[in-house]
């Protein structure tokens, strides 16, 4: 049974990539089409890409927006994570239940949600409306990460902190904290992933200032720009890669630190 | 001895510090999911002509989408999406988690779903748009085949209709179909599958009597995380849908931001949310039923 | 430790401590001193309230009502943090992210200490458990034994006046957990401090503890040293959780010259001392009598002997080795009785269904409710 699942996993794999890998080929590609064949080498697309202000506005919109939702996300699912893995309350189901659902919805639902509330109260879009929706699904992400890095965590070792003369606030800062350090620094480097890449809360939610996945959704239309699209799309998968790599780094660091064994996984 | 500990969980003084913590994110998520989801609801039941907003409660936007046949044609081709979507990516999903768990060595199973998960971060879109790179009229996949002779005109089925999405979706959530089935997978007693041969089964019937009824719960959660957001994408059907794949979510975005419709979006979107949940919860009372009948 | 006089004094005094969870009592009218520098244990089954106890002493609960005293200090509302307890975990609780010597020394943080103090504090202190020169050690790399040396140098580091263990060597096995004991023992002479032990396993308790309180379902059923607990249970329930013994049917009379007399199945009448009552016994009450293994004796053929002889036929037998098992089923009884013999050289060992003849004293009867 090995050798076939083997070949098999190693097809999948192959399947899941396919579309990463077209990226870098493209994106170097000396010519507008996007079909085979090559063309030769070009650095061009890429040296495009500095001289579009609208895309560095975008940019600067969507890290703004992915910062301020990271922060946001991890420290809601802090106070969430710890409630779940360390307290017993009535009613805990229906609402960790509630907090959690974001992950099943589909996000056009949010998205338009939000939106009528929004316009409903008279406000006006902008990125702090995108940030309102980016928190919400952030939040069950960070709470999946965090819970597992609080479940790991043993309920004596603040005791025996306030035993040892420390109060509660105190054994939590040097205990607790530097122990589900490498789980908040996780989550707080998936969430701005997620919320960098959000595309359809964005769309629905964004004011006059598009965020980069809005702008690059206006960008699709137009077969000329392309080219420049995939070369900005291999910076992001590479940024990606570097960011997801480090908060792998950090959830790793963070099981050989309690000792525990590594089962792996995000979620 | 946790005596102390189990028992310690019902004092008040724990209920409270509970209570306190979870309040934040609890506030959050009642403010801005279920108020808003209410609203949808509310919206529904309300009609809207250009720019003014009548609340009298109706049910004429139900009553539409009911009669006109393009909705109706949109919400049920979003309902067997979802399903073929998430059948395919359950079905191809298993085996990978399967061979991750029993076959990949402990400590390279970590390295294995992480390299299972990357593509799922990296932008969606672009990964979207690739799809419609490869399954092109020019595309990677028919240049591919025409240059080795395979076929002699580009295949034309395999983009702008409803397989172009199916397939593009099952990519897109194959580590939401992998990751529950590998954690159900990795909590099977694996003296369990040794007794299950011990007392005389074969391979095949281990693992159809053991393995797989306890990896169902996993397999369940796949099926909903996959079955329930499938229903509402929105870019897929777009980009590699073509005219006779677009699917709900792509009108209720017209009703709210092109048509000013709000109400009908709204009362789309209900619907739509409904017939997920009626599946979703038909599908959950059946595999109940057949894991107890086990 | 004795004062200068020589005198026992409380170091902590439990007033009718009790603690309920909504109707559930996890602590009952607990009521006992525990005297500065013995060795104390808290023993019983899991689930009868010990932990919670130790925890209350600790000040990680507060008792529902009643008082604790330490030191002669009420401790209502005094936060665990400031109490004059230290405590080592079950699981030990040592601080994953932080080195051997961090550990230690987490609790001097406060202290007005200069650096070079607290170093010097910290390296004793490793010395002291035996664990010199493991100060920069990473603490998750530790074995069990090493950690649990490392809790009770943290521990014992802030010179706490009373210390608590909570089931520290129930992690270890038993090799490491003969050793440890051993070793407590050493510590808690050598540094002079209340240690007050959570255990379940008797045996641990009989060779630690200069008193034992022996608690079932939230009530300290007997409190006192391990030798009277052993030779003078005051009910069946503690007699039966320390050690073996044997349980049979009885009835209790005054004789006309004033001597109490026991007629105990299988074994006959019997005279007993007035040191052998309960207080407060009257003759209705005694039901039963108790009696240990090692107090009877098999009579081997052509022995003799003055004391009191009882027969019955060896239903079954368990070769320990150095010892020998054998369940024995007296006359006129439906339960086996176990005693217990030493194998000594020469001495041959009893087949099943043979006859048996069972030596006793009546001095080492225990009446029973």
């Amino acid at each position: 049974m090995k050798r076939p699942l083997r070949v098999y996993a190693i097809l999948y794999l192959a399947f899941l990539y396919a579309p990463i890998a077209l990226l870098p080929l493209f994106a170097f590609n000396d010519g507008t089409v996007i079909a085979f064949p090559l063309r030769g080498f070009t650095w061009e697309w890429f040296r495009q890409l500095a001289e579009i202000p609208a895309l560095h506005a975008a940019v600067l919109n969507s890290l703004t927006i992915a910062l301020s939702s990271a922060a946001l996300a991890t420290c809601l699912g802090i106070l969430a994570a710890r409630a779940a893995t360390r307290f017993a309350f009535p009613g805990k189901k229906g609402i960790m239940g509630l907090i959690m659902l974001p992950l099943v919805l589909p996000e056009i639902i949010v998205a338009v949600s939000l939106l009528v509330v929004l316009l409903q109260l008279g406000l006006s879009l902008g990125a702090w409306t995108v940030i309102l929706g980016h928190v919400l699904i952030c939040t069950p992400f960070s709470i999946a990460i965090l819970n597992s890095a609080f479940q790991s965590l043993d309920l004596s070792l603040e005791e025996a902190a306030i035993d040892l003369g420390e109060t509660r606030w105190s054994s939590f800062r040097l205990i607790t904290l530097p122990l589900v350090m490498p789980g908040i620094i996780s989550s707080l480097l998936i969430s701005f992933t997620i919320s960098l890449d959000e595309f359809i809360i964005a769309f629905f939610l964004t004011g006059t200032e598009p965020t980069l996945p809005v702008y690059l959704w206006g960008q699709l239309r137009f077969p000329q720009k392309i080219p420049v699209v995939m070369a900005l799309g291999t910076i992001l998968v590479v940024a990606s890669v570097i960011l997801l790599t480090i908060a792998e780094y950090f959830r790793r660091r963070g099981a050989a630190r309690t000792g525990q064994a590594d089962t792996g996984g995000f979620l | 001895m946790n005596e102390g500990r189990t028992k310690r969980r019902h004092g008040r003084s724990e209920t409270a510090q509970g209570y306190l913590l979870v309040a934040t994110p609890f506030a959050y998520a009642l403010l801005l999911l279920a108020v808003p989801l209410g609203a949808i609801v509310m919206f529904s039941f309300w009609t809207q002509d250009y720019l003014t907003l009548d609340k009298t409660l109706t049910l004429k936007n139900y009553r539409e989408a009911f009669s006109e046949p393009l909705y109706g044609e949109l919400l049920i081709r979003s309902l067997l999406v979802s399903g073929a979507v998430t059948l395919a990516t359950v079905l191809t999903a298993f085996p990978i988690a399967y061979f991750v768990s029993f076959y990949v060595p402990p400590e390279r199973k970590s390295m294995w779903i992480f390299l299972i998960t990357i593509p799922f971060w990296t932008s969606y879109l672009i990964r979207v748009f690739l799809w419609k790179v490869i399954l092109g009229y020019n595309g990677v996949f028919n240049t591919t085949l025409l240059g080795l002779g395979i076929i002699d005109e580009p295949l034309t089925f395999i983009l702008y209709n409803v397989n172009a999405v199916v397939i593009t979706l099952a990519h897109a959530y194959a580590p939401f179909a992998i990751l529950p089935i590998f954690v159900a997978l990795e909590k099977i007693d694996r003296t369990l599958l040794e007794a299950g041969r011990d007392l005389g089964e074969s391979y095949v019937m281990t693992f159809f009597r053991v393995t797989l009824p306890l990896a169902m719960p996993g397999v369940v959660a796949a099926v909903l995380i996959v079955f329930i957001p499938t229903i509402g994408d929105y870019v897929t059907p777009r980009l590699v849908g073509g005219p006779d794949g677009l699917m709900i979510a792509n009108m209720i975005q017209t009703q709210f931001l092109k048509l000013n419709n709000a109400p009908m979006g709204a009362a789309l979107a209900v619907l739509a949310m409904a017939m997920v949940g009626a599946v979703a919860l038909v599908f959950l009372a059946l595999t109940r039923r057949f894991l107890r009948g086990q | 430790m004795k004062d200068t006089l020589g005198v026992t004094r409380p170091i902590i005094t439990l007033d009718n401590v009790e603690k309920y969870y909504g109707d559930y009592y996890a602590l009952r009218g607990i009521t006992a001193e525990i005297n500065q520098g013995e060795f104390f244990s808290l023993l019983g089954p899991s689930g009868c309230g010990k932990t919670t106890l130790l925890r209350t002493i600790a000040g990680f609960e507060e008792p529902s009502s009643g008082r604790v005293t330490i030191d002669g200090k009420d401790m209502a509302g005094v936060p665990a943090n400031v109490r004059p307890t230290n405590m080592v975990f079950q699981s030990y609780a040592i601080f994953p992210h932080l080195t051997v010597a961090q550990n230690v020394g987490f609790g001097l943080r406060r202290e007005p200490l200069t650096r070079k103090e607290k170093e010097r504090k910290v390296v004793e202190a490793l010395e002291m458990v035996g664990l010199k020169g493991f100060g920069a050690r990473a603490a998750h790399a530790l074995s069990g034994g090493q950690r649990q040396r490392v809790a009770l140098a943290r521990a014992l580091i802030l010179e706490p006046k009373v210390l608590l263990l909570d089931e520290p060597l129930s992690a270890l096995d038993k090799k490491m957990r003969e050793q440890m004991q051993m070793e407590l023992r050493r510590l808690q002479r050598q540094v002079g401090i209340t240690f007050i032990l959570v255990t379940h396993d008797q045996e641990e308790a009989l060779i630690m503890s200069d008193r034992i309180a022996v608690m079932f379902e939230g009530q300290i059923a007997q409190l006192d040293t391990p030798q009277v607990l052993y030779r003078r249970p005051v009910s069946r329930q503690v007699g039966e959780f320390i050690g073996v013994m044997n349980f049979l049917p009885a009835k209790a009379t005054v004789g006309p010259d004033t001597h109490i007399e026991v007629e105990a199945a299988g074994l006959g009448r019997a005279v007993i001392g007035a040191d052998q009552l309960p207080g407060g016994w009257h003759p209705g009450q005694t039901q039963s009598v108790g009696i240990r293994p090692e107090t009877m004796s098999i009579l081997f053929e052509g022995e003799t002997t003055d004391r009191r002889v009882a027969t019955g036929i060896v239903e079954d037998r368990a070769y320990y080795g150095d010892m020998t098992y054998y369940e024995v089923r007296l006359d006129g009884v439906e339960k086996p009785m176990t005693i217990s013999m030493k194998n000594l050289v020469g001495r041959p060992v009893l087949e099943r269904g043979s006859q048996a003849r069972v030596a006793w004293d009546a001095r080492s009867l225990v009446l029973f409710a």
